[in-house]
């Protein structure tokens, strides 16, 4: 679904991101965890071309990001506050997103009502702007509507940060349950490794620019991840 | 403590983001600034000899006091548009060891640094130093006068604040004040109680018993205790959070259905004018500026100068195009990533903002109606204006528009905020204007009136048939645009 060729990115001389080829299946659950400055909000703000690469291309589902904004009607993202839209209530939020989306009042109101559990009877009816809600409300308001419309590719930076643990738990249990029931790609990333893990067949690993590990998901994945970041980066398990 | 927090205020200015960036806006804001120095300054010096020569045989002093209410008033209303309380950003100070009375007294004494402070005393004192020279009265009651003056210049201060607190969150409650300013004003405009009079013949006593200038400090002093009190009650993280949440206006511009694939965008726009406070303004302006037409209409020195009224056309029917249009798309800077990963094709979005515009043009029209009252040829060039403005002005806005880069946080005070503002800002102005009143002046000199509203009608019907082919290239350059678009948009900071 995604692939990513010779993909490089310059500011001032200094490398922060390089990537000589990654490549992401339909249907796959992506982590990407690395520390502060490893690069992963650059490679997603990359794959959204609100940047440009220094050197190389993205090709989400064999349209080239750059050139082409076909990619548009079935990814979609929430990487920040700046994807939030201060002055609308939640709602109205919605239904907008939706209206790009090609949905309908009803299909998003449909929609909703099943995020009911997660929004914990803070977001929906509080007439309220989004500007006034917590930032915990407003990650919420922005995962969801990330959820809206089928979306063929998903990608959250780190969705979990900001999170109350109970809903960080139904977060968890709502990723899971799209990434298995339908062809959907999620890109996640995050600095939580027992959330990433629990949610993502694969993880990649990165560190100042550089894709360090990639690993299929297994028992033995937190145990790994834990000793790389603890500082035994030498060694290999 | 106060040397600490000047050192403070020192760094966050020098710091700020928009330092050194917008060099041109600081050369102009100083021009303006010693533009109004001179002015007052001229005026000062002036003000003695004018009285003399206007209102012989009385004693200048005198007259100029019978004003002095009349002029409070309007700076009060000046200062109410205008200035605001200096800001300091208290929320890092408020777990600090400092004492709140410290922090409230600072910003309170600073706004004394105010330029709107400065302006009157360039007139209180060279009139004050004439009245001395001239020797009428003697040099200590002219000094007390001056005392009395200045207490009073900066009791508007104060009372500014204490209004703007007060009121700007609820401007309804404005309205009994402004009932009573305007039955004084009534009541002294018929003679029948002449306020401004006696608050004159109150400012002479001081002439004759100079102790009488210690009232206006009274007053000063009180209205900058009832200032402090009101903001040591609000220096609390929440304080200015309260009155964010009461009212939300969840209106839904349902009708704009009508427009198709537009629709959404369309209904975001108006929740966008409608919800914030520097959009919301434009509107109130065009709608104000609808009366300028008065000035000029009216005048015989204007009715043989038809190219002028090309001018005045524009400005009227294009008012709200201009303020909201050259911020295009800086409106929507907060959230620009989402606009441009969501699925929003860039000449949809631009054709939104033209249609919105459009909406905004014909409405002015309509209500500039009115000035047919001055002539068909007046009510037909309003509407030719109109069309230019749709046709031509529209799209080089938007053109214009993708050289924005600076943020616009939607909240912000409009009044003299000029955040937002670049040289495009500034040179969009000149085309917008100067070419339709240009190129109608060479029709009109060279054959006729007729021709040259002909010519304008005939350039704004042709931008309206190319309208959607003008609006795909400016959104190919707004794509070729983006990325230094969206990082701009990023930077944070007046």
């Amino acid at each position: 679904m995604i692939t990513a060729t010779n993909l490089k990115k310059i500011y001032n001389g200094t490398t922060v991101l390089n990537i000589e080829h990654l490549d992401i299946p339909t249907g796959q659950s992506f982590g990407l965890v690395g520390n502060n400055g490893a690069g992963k909000t650059t490679f997603f703000s990359l794959l959204l071309d609100l940047i440009q690469p220094t050197t190389g291309n993205i090709f989400n589902n064999e349209i080239t990001v750059s050139q082409s904004e076909a990619w548009k009607t079935f990814t979609s993202s929430f990487i920040d506050e700046s994807f939030l839209i201060g002055y609308l209530t939640p709602e109205e939020y919605f239904y907008f997103i939706g209206d790009l989306r090609q949905q309908n009042k009803a299909d998003v109101d449909a929609l909703l009502v099943t995020f009911e559990d997660f929004f914990n009877g803070e977001i929906l009816k509080k007439r309220k702007y989004l500007r006034d809600l917590s930032k915990g409300n407003q990650k919420k308001v922005g995962i969801v509507a990330a959820l809206i419309g089928n979306p063929k590719v998903v990608i959250l930076d780190e969705p979990f940060a900001n999170l109350d643990p109970t809903t960080q738990i139904r977060l968890k249990k709502i990723i899971r349950e799209l990434g298995t029931s339908r062809d959907t790609t999620f890109l996640i990333s995050s600095h939580d490794l027992i959330h990433i893990t629990e949610v993502c067949e694969r993880i990649v690993v990165m560190d100042k620019g550089i894709l360090v590990k990639d690993i299929i998901t297994s028992e033995a994945t937190l145990k790994e991840l834990e000793t790389y970041f603890s500082g035994g980066q030498t060694v290999e398990l | 403590m106060f040397k600490r927090l000047i050192w403070l205020e020192w760094k966050s200015f020098f710091r700020s983001a928009s330092m050194g960036k917008s060099i041109g806006l600081k050369i102009l804001m100083i021009f303006l600034g010693i533009y109004f120095t001179v002015i007052f300054l001229l005026f000062g010096i002036g003000l003695y000899p004018l009285v003399e020569k206007y209102f012989p045989g009385e004693v200048p002093l005198f007259v100029v006091n019978k004003f002095v209410l009349l002029w409070l008033l309007a700076e009060l209303a000046y200062r109410f548009l205008l200035q605001t309380l200096p800001v300091l950003n208290i929320k890092p100070l408020l777990i600090l060891p400092i004492r709140k009375r410290k922090v409230v007294n600072f910003v309170l004494l600073k706004s004394l640094y105010s330029f709107f402070n400065f302006l009157p005393l360039m007139v209180i004192i060279p009139f004050g130093i004439f009245n001395i020279y001239k020797e009428q009265f003697a040099t200590g009651p002219i000094l007390a006068w001056m005392i009395g003056m200045t207490g009073l210049t900066f009791c508007v201060n104060y009372a500014n604040f204490i209004i703007k607190k007060r009121f700007t969150e609820n401007l309804k409650a404005l309205i009994p004040v402004l009932v009573i300013v305007s039955c004084f004003a009534i009541l002294d405009y018929f003679k029948i109680f002449e306020i401004s009079v006696w608050f004159g013949k109150g400012l002479n006593e001081i002439l004759f018993y100079p102790f009488i200038a210690i009232i206006p400090i009274l007053l000063l002093f009180s209205l900058y205790l009832w200032n402090r009190k009101n903001l040591e009650g609000k220096f609390y993280l929440d304080a200015t959070l309260k009155e964010q949440t009461k009212n939300i206006n969840t209106r839904e511009f349902l009708w704009t259905r009508k427009f198709g694939d537009i629709a959404p965008y369309l209904q975001q726009d108006l929740k966008l004018i409608w919800r914030n406070k520097r959009p919301k303004t434009s509107i109130y302006m065009s709608i104000l500026f609808l009366g300028y037409g008065m000035f000029f209409y009216t005048q015989d020195t204007y009715q043989d100068l038809p190219w002028f009224f090309v001018f005045v056309g524009i400005f009227i029917t294009g008012m709200f195009m201009i303020n909201f249009g050259q911020f295009i798309p800086a409106w929507d800077s907060n959230y620009y990533p989402l606009i441009m990963a969501q699925n929003i094709p860039m000449n949809r979005y631009l054709t939104a903002k033209a249609g919105l515009i459009t909406f905004s043009v014909v409405a002015l029209a309509i209500l500039a109606t009115p000035y047919a009252y001055f002539g068909w040829r007046i009510f037909l060039l309003n509407i030719i204006c109109a069309v230019y403005n749709i046709g031509v002005n529209i799209p080089i806005l938007l053109y214009a528009g993708s050289f924005n880069r600076k943020r616009i946080d939607l909240d912000k005070s409009p009044f003299m905020n000029y955040q937002g503002a670049g040289a495009a800002q500034w040179l969009v102005g000149i085309p917008l204007m100067v070419i339709p009143v240009f190129l109608f002046w060479i029709f009109y000199k060279l054959i006729s009136f007729e021709s040259g509203m002909l010519f304008l009608f005939g350039l704004g019907v042709l931008g309206l048939f190319l309208r959607s082919r003008l609006i795909d290239s400016i959104a190919q350059i707004y794509k070729r645009n983006k990325y230094a678009m969206i990082e701009g948009f990023k930077q944070q900071g007046d």
